[in-house]
Parts: structure tokens; C-alpha cells; sequence
């Protein structure tokens, strides 16, 4: 992400809000502006026509029958597996598995590897900054296993303490699991870096890219994980689409995850034998048109490149964070230097964030309050909740400087 | 909206009204929206099943708070059929401006509680 040496947008983010039909309605009277993109993402029309498209002219199962409508199907849902691999620079289609979700995706390491390759005192070693989702189901294995979950501290400026994850990193340590890009921070965490220190140590790495694939260059051989959660809807994708990468030697051994139809090479009374991958993991029909319509985001992705939303977005942050800190009164949380992701928490001192996201609601402009689904973080902060504003590529500074003269709205009302 | 239309709310959320607990109340209830950190708690001192003192504490954000404020100065020497039969629009109109349905959660929380401590009691 070199944005110093990028000096110029290399798309119109103007002309490219005309592919979000969505951008064009108004709420209470206002332009929408959506600025909730951390929660998930506007989708363009390229990715829309596709769902339709899929639905008026191919729908029908895939990998059953031969008729014509189940082959196009059939091929269109393996051609999304490769678009995504390609995109997040997978060296192998069948090591995308397509889930619901990135939660789908954390379960799913959860229950097929984690369960039958753990036993009781084993570490998996998480962060403070972690969301629910990679928090929850590592609970429930130390509940059910007995295995011991290991936390890295994150410091005040929103960094993860680095030399404590090598002094947390020991033989017992089976699972690194951490988030690339902070849904509450923006922090860009040192994911190849971690994954190296791992490795050493044998222990093996799930990387948490629902925030980081939509906004940033993502490499999984660079980064040399063995294992990548992402969300397809975070990532202009419809909702109920997200994909797990994963080595294809682990994935091979691993048992599945799900069991029924779809996962199965062959089935008798007594036993039955595994499909190849990925199908071993997507039991059961799946979203389908989601899927194809996800590899319709990836090629929109594509298109605009990676690096130069990165870079925009870049700019976009950088603009709200100086309109923002000229005021005492703003608390902005964890921003203190290093690469971030168009993500900004803050409270408004005196202001409940409730009531600063309603009075911007007012406005038309969406931005989340709460606790983002990372209280263990918001905790460690001293911020049980505060307000969200996250970007994307189709916002724009004036955006910005409308939320900006909402909240000081709020802070007149309600400070 | 007219920053004006807030002030009943305002006025009611930095200037609480009943606040504080009671000893010894005849009903009790706590109940908070864990999403966003609102909390209510109801005391309230019967006297044959009229409201006799009702106090509320709890922290969350203005709407939530002075919705309850609101709704206590109304139901004091009410009886416990009447509060249980109140309608979700019949606590909305008493804020002075129309509240924005993503907000009503925030807005009914108080009524809710109050609901759910004659609920208990009638029950226990
Ligand atoms: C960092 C991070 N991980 C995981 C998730 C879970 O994503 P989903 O709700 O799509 O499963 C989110 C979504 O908010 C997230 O921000």
C-alpha cells in the first residue's frame, strides 16, 4: 500500500458510484451516505445483474444430472471457487471452500481440524483485537477439549504488542488465529510476520481477512498461512457468502466439517467415503447465484485494483482523521500511527454513541454504534462502546465532511 | 428535525426524574439491550395494585433514558392492569417528537421493564 508514492486516484470514485444503485436512494430526505462498509459493503451492479442473471437464465443444481442447466451451473459455481483463488492468490481452486460467512469459515477450522487434531492443555493463541467470531468458537473448544486459550495484548495506540505474541508462541501452542485488519481499529497486523514466528515454533495460522481482503492486496502464498477466513459480503458480494482458504495437504486431511450430500464420493449403509475438495467441506446445495455473483465482485474488485482502493481509502482516512482531531471533544481510538484501514471508533465526550449515530441517521449517514462485536478490545480500550465510521470506495470527502458537521450537531444537542 | 423538538427529551435526560431505588420495593426489574449498552432498572412500591413510588436508575443513551424519566412522572397512581394493558404508541407519543423506528428498541426499553416487574410480582 504505498500511498506517499500514489498521488493521484486511479479511478473517479464519482463515476464508480454510478455502478451502486443503492447510492442513489435518500433516507429521511438525505442522500444515503453509507459509511457502515466494516459491516458490509454496497454492491455494484455488475454483482446484482449476475444473482438475476443466474436465476433467469442457469439456475438449476450443480454436480447432479446432465442436463444443460445444471452443467452451466455447475461450472459457473467452479469458476467463482477460481476467480476468488485468483484473487487472493491461492495457488490451487480446490482450497476455496465456500462458506456463509467468515464465522462459518473460523467454525468450520474449528470443528474439522482443531477438534480432531487437539487435545486438553494444547494452546491456540488468539489476540485482544480479535472479532467474536474468532474468539467464540475457541472458547467452546477450551470448554469441550480442554485445550488453553492464549490472548496477545494490544496497546493503547491500537498496535498489537508484538513481543509478547513471540513470548506466547511456546512448543504446547498448536494455532495462531489472528485478524489481519481491526474491524474496530483498522490496525493492519503483520500477518507474514506472525505466520513466520508460527511456523518456527510448529504451530499452525489462521489469518481473520474479513476486513482486510475487501480493502487491501491479500497473498496467501506471501503470507504463507495455512488457513484464510473471509466474508463474501464485506467484499461487494451478496450477504450469505464468505470462503475459507486453506492449504490443500491440510484440507486433505482433515474430516469434514458438515456432513449430507455433495460431500460424499460414495455411500453405503455402513460407511461412506469423501468427495474431493472442496467439495469435501460444501455440504449440501449452496448459495449457488451468491457464489457466482461473489466471483462478479471479485472481477469488479479486480478491475479497480486492490492497491489503488487500498490507496484511496488511504486518503479518505487521512482526511477524516484531520477534520476529526481538530476537536477535544472527539475521542478517536487506536490510531496511533502505523498502517490503518478506513476504519475510525470514537465517542464524542458527554454524547451517549447511540445517540450520535441517531442524530446521524437523521442526516442520511449510516455509521454503527456499539460494541462491534469485540468486546474483549472495546474493554481493554476502556471504551465499552463507541461509534463506527468505515469506508469504502465509493465514499468521498464531502461524505466525510457531512458526518463531520453531523456529529457536531450531536455534540450541540445532546453534550 | 429541529434541534428544538429534542428538548422534552433533553430536559428529561439531564435532569432524570424519580431516579434512585427504593428499599424494600414490592417489584423489581433490571433489564438492559446488550448491543448497545442501555440499562433499566425499575423499583416500584405497590399499594393494592396501584403504583404507589416507582424510582429508575440505569446509564445508555438519551432516548432510552429519558424515555423511562417520561414514563414515570405517567404512571404514577395507575393501577397494574392499566400499565400492563399500555401500548408501545401510547409511549412514543409522550416524547414530544416522533422517534425514528430504529430507535423505538432504545424508546420502549423502560416500558418493557416496568411491564416485566408487575409481571413478576403478579406472578410470584
Ligand atoms: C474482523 C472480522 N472478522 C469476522 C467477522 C465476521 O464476519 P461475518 O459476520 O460475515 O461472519 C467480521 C464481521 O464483522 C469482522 O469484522
Amino acid at each position: 500500500m504505498e500511498r506517499a508514492a500514489q498521488n493521484k486516484t486511479a479511478f473517479d470514485p464519482l463515476k464508480l458510484r454510478e455502478d451502486f444503485p443503492i447510492l442513489r436512494r435518500k433516507v429521511h430526505g438525505k442522500p444515503l451516505v453509507y459509511l457502515d462498509n466494516a459491516a458490509t459493503t454496497q454492491k455494484p451492479n455488475a454483482v446484482i445483474d449476475a444473482l438475476r442473471n443466474y436465476y433467469e437464465t442457469h439456475n438449476a443444481n450443480i454436480h447432479r444430472g446432465v442436463h444443460t442447466l445444471s452443467y452451466e451451473s455447475t461450472l459457473l459455481y467452479e469458476e467463482a471457487h477460481e476467480k476468488v483463488a485468483r484473487f487472493i492468490g491461492a495457488p490451487d481452486w480446490r482450497s476455496v471452500v465456500f462458506t456463509r460467512n467468515a464465522t462459518e469459515s473460523i467454525n468450520l477450522v474449528a470443528y474439522a481440524w482443531a477438534f480432531g487434531n487437539l487435545k486438553k492443555d494444547d494452546e491456540v493463541l488468539i489476540t485482544l483485537m480479535e472479532h467474536h467470531s474468532n474468539i467464540v468458537p475457541w472458547q467452546m473448544l477450551r470448554d469441550r477439549i480442554g485445550i488453553r486459550l492464549n490472548y496477545v495484548r494490544v496497546g493503547r495506540g491500537g498496535e498489537l504488542d508484538l513481543e509478547g505474541l513471540q513470548g506466547l508462541i511456546t512448543e504446547r501452542t498448536k494455532l495462531v488465529s489472528v485478524v489481519h485488519a481491526s474491524n474496530v481499529l483498522g490496525t493492519i497486523n503483520p500477518v507474514k510476520r506472525i505466520t513466520d514466528a508460527a511456523h518456527k515454533a510448529g504451530a499452525l495460522v489462521l489469518v481473520d481477512a474479513a476486513q482486510s481482503v475487501p480493502h487491501l492486496p491479500v497473498d496467501v502464498t506471501d503470507i504463507g498461512c495455512d488457513f484464510l477466513a473471509a466474508s463474501g459480503h464485506k467484499m461487494m458480494g451478496p450477504t450469505g457468502t464468505g470462503f475459507l482458504y486453506g492449504k490443500a495437504e491440510l484440507l486433505e486431511s482433515m474430516e469434514p466439517f458438515l456432513y449430507g450430500g455433495d460431500m460424499i464420493e460414495k455411500v453405503t449403509m455402513e460407511r461412506s467415503t469423501w468427495n474431493e475438495l472442496p467439495w469435501k467441506f460444501e455440504a449440501g446445495t449452496p448459495d449457488i447465484g451468491g457464489a457466482i455473483a461473489l466471483g462478479a465482485a471479485v472481477d469488479y474488485l479486480t478491475a479497480l485494483g486492490p492497491e489503488n482502493a487500498a490507496a484511496y481509502e488511504g486518503e479518505l482516512l487521512d482526511h477524516a482523521l484531520d477534520r476529526l482531531s481538530g476537536h477535544e471533544w472527539i475521542k478517536i481510538y487506536g490510531h496511533g500511527g502505523g498502517e490503518r484501514l478506513g476504519v475510525i471508533s470514537f465517542n464524542v465526550e458527554g454524547v451517549h454513541p447511540h445517540d450520535v449515530a441517531g442524530v446521524l441517521d437523521e442526516e442520511g449517514i449510516a455509521v454503527r454504534s456499539g460494541h462491534h462485536c469485540a468486546q474483549p478490545l472495546m474493554a481493554a480500550l476502556g471504551m465499552d462502546y463507541a461509534v463506527r465510521m468505515s469506508f469504502y470506495v465509493y465514499n468521498t470527502k464531502e461524505e466525510i465532511d457531512l458526518a463531520v458537521e453531523a456529529i457536531k450537531k450531536a455534540k450541540r444537542l445532546f453534550g | 428535525m429541529e434541534p428544538d423538538q429534542y428538548e422534552y427529551i433533553l430536559d428529561h435526560y439531564k435532569n432524570p426524574r424519580n431516579y434512585g431505588k427504593i428499599e424494600g420495593a414490592d417489584a423489581s426489574y433490571e433489564e438492559g439491550i446488550p448491543s448497545c449498552g442501555d440499562v433499566v432498572r425499575i423499583d416500584v412500591k405497590l399499594n393494592d395494585r396501584v403504583i404507589e413510588d416507582l424510582k429508575y436508575s440505569g446509564t445508555g443513551c438519551a432516548i432510552s433514558q429519558a424515555s423511562v424519566s417520561i414514563l414515570t412522572e405517567s404512571v404514577m397512581g395507575k393501577s397494574v392492569g392499566e400499565i400492563l394493558s399500555m401500548k408501545d404508541e401510547d409511549m412514543l407519543s409522550a416524547l414530544g417528537k416522533p422517534i425514528s423506528p430504529v430507535r423505538f428498541k432504545c424508546a420502549l426499553l423502560g416500558v418493557k421493564v416496568l411491564k416485566k416487574a408487575l409481571l413478576a410480582k403478579s406472578a410470584a
